[in-house]
């Protein structure tokens, strides 16, 4: 197996990150649940994060091509935003829920014009 | 026959996990499937960059999306996985719009991840390992320790760290945190106090 013996390189990691990504937009495509939806963002934000992490790694690229740890503190900064945006969601999710009796996006129509 | 190179072993590994697992939940029609799968997929991830020498960013993977952020959403579904919204079925029409959009998303992503020369060389990465908690808290701090030995004055000015993004997401974390607090409370009922028994 050429892949076994070689080493890995970038595009290996830009391959899975775009991967993930794909599967994020899907299933925030396709879900009709709202917290379906919320795992896709944290898929998409997880295949942003594998570039990101790729981009700035030291091991796959020489350190004067890289963006060397401004990859990794991006990554972070992610992680951190992902929490947040994951508790506020959540919130609105229950809320909806409290309110309407179910997590369904596609009753979420109130404000239609 | 070449011995397996065993960096690339385990990265494909991981990188099959993760992304078997990413399928899983876009495929799956279950709420609590879906949660499960998003777990391992996530752990895969951290494995990953385990295997980019990002260590300190797995660790912080592992703790804050799989040990944080995923229980929340765990906590979510338990709140509200309820007879009908445990399965909620796609249509097929939906399915198949998603897979064309989703199908020439990938192939113009992979095309551009795979069209660049720099990208595709691979080369022995050094033998030692560099720890980056270190490097990257000082970062944090506004101490670009990584970037000292930069040759030119004008651009080593400009990698003047982190700390202001690092102070606005930490505030923006707390109002955040407040915010969600509030949606999340629990109604007010509508009953005077002499309607108590």
């Amino acid at each position: 197996m050429n892949l076994l013996t070689q080493p890995i390189g970038v595009s290996h990691y830009l391959i899975v990150g775009a991967f993930l990504f794909v599967t994020g937009v899907v299933c925030m495509a396709t879900k009709r649940n709202a917290l379906g939806v919320l795992m896709g963002i944290e898929l998409v934000l997880n295949g942003a994060n594998v570039n990101f992490v790729a981009f700035g790694s030291e091991y796959l690229r020489p350190d004067t091509l890289g963006i060397g740890l401004d990859g990794q503190l991006v990554a972070l900064f992610v992680i951190v935003l992902a929490a947040a945006e994951a508790a506020v969601a959540l919130a609105i999710t229950l809320n909806f829920y409290n309110n309407h009796a179910t997590v369904d996006v596609d009753q979420a129509n109130e404000l239609k014009g | 026959m070449e011995p397996i190179n065993w960096h690339s072993f385990f990265f494909l590994l991981s990188s099959l996990v993760a992304c078997v697992f990413a399928l899983g939940v876009a495929l799956s029609s279950n709420i609590v499937r879906m949660a499960f799968y998003l777990v391992l997929s996530l752990a895969a991830t951290a494995g990953l960059f385990f295997l980019a020498g990002a260590d300190f960013v797995g660790a912080m993977q592992l703790m804050i999306y799989v040990g944080g952020t995923l229980v929340l959403l765990i906590f979510g579904v338990m709140l509200t996985a309820k007879g009908p919204f445990i399965t909620m079925k796609t249509s097929a029409g939906e399915w198949i719009l998603s897979a064309v959009v989703g199908g020439s998303l990938l192939a113009m992503l992979l095309s551009a991840a795979t069209s660049v020369q720099d990208w595709q060389t691979t080369y022995e990465p050094p033998a030692e390992a560099r720890v980056t908690a270190t490097r990257l808290g000082m970062g944090l701090l506004g101490a670009r320790v990584d970037q000292l030995d930069e040759p030119d004055a004008a651009q080593r000015a400009g990698m003047s760290g982190y700390l202001l993004p690092f102070e606005i997401v930490s505030v923006h974390l707390l109002v955040v945190l407040i915010g969600a607090a509030y949606l999340a409370r629990p109604k007010k009922r509508m009953v005077s106090s002499a309607d108590r028994p």
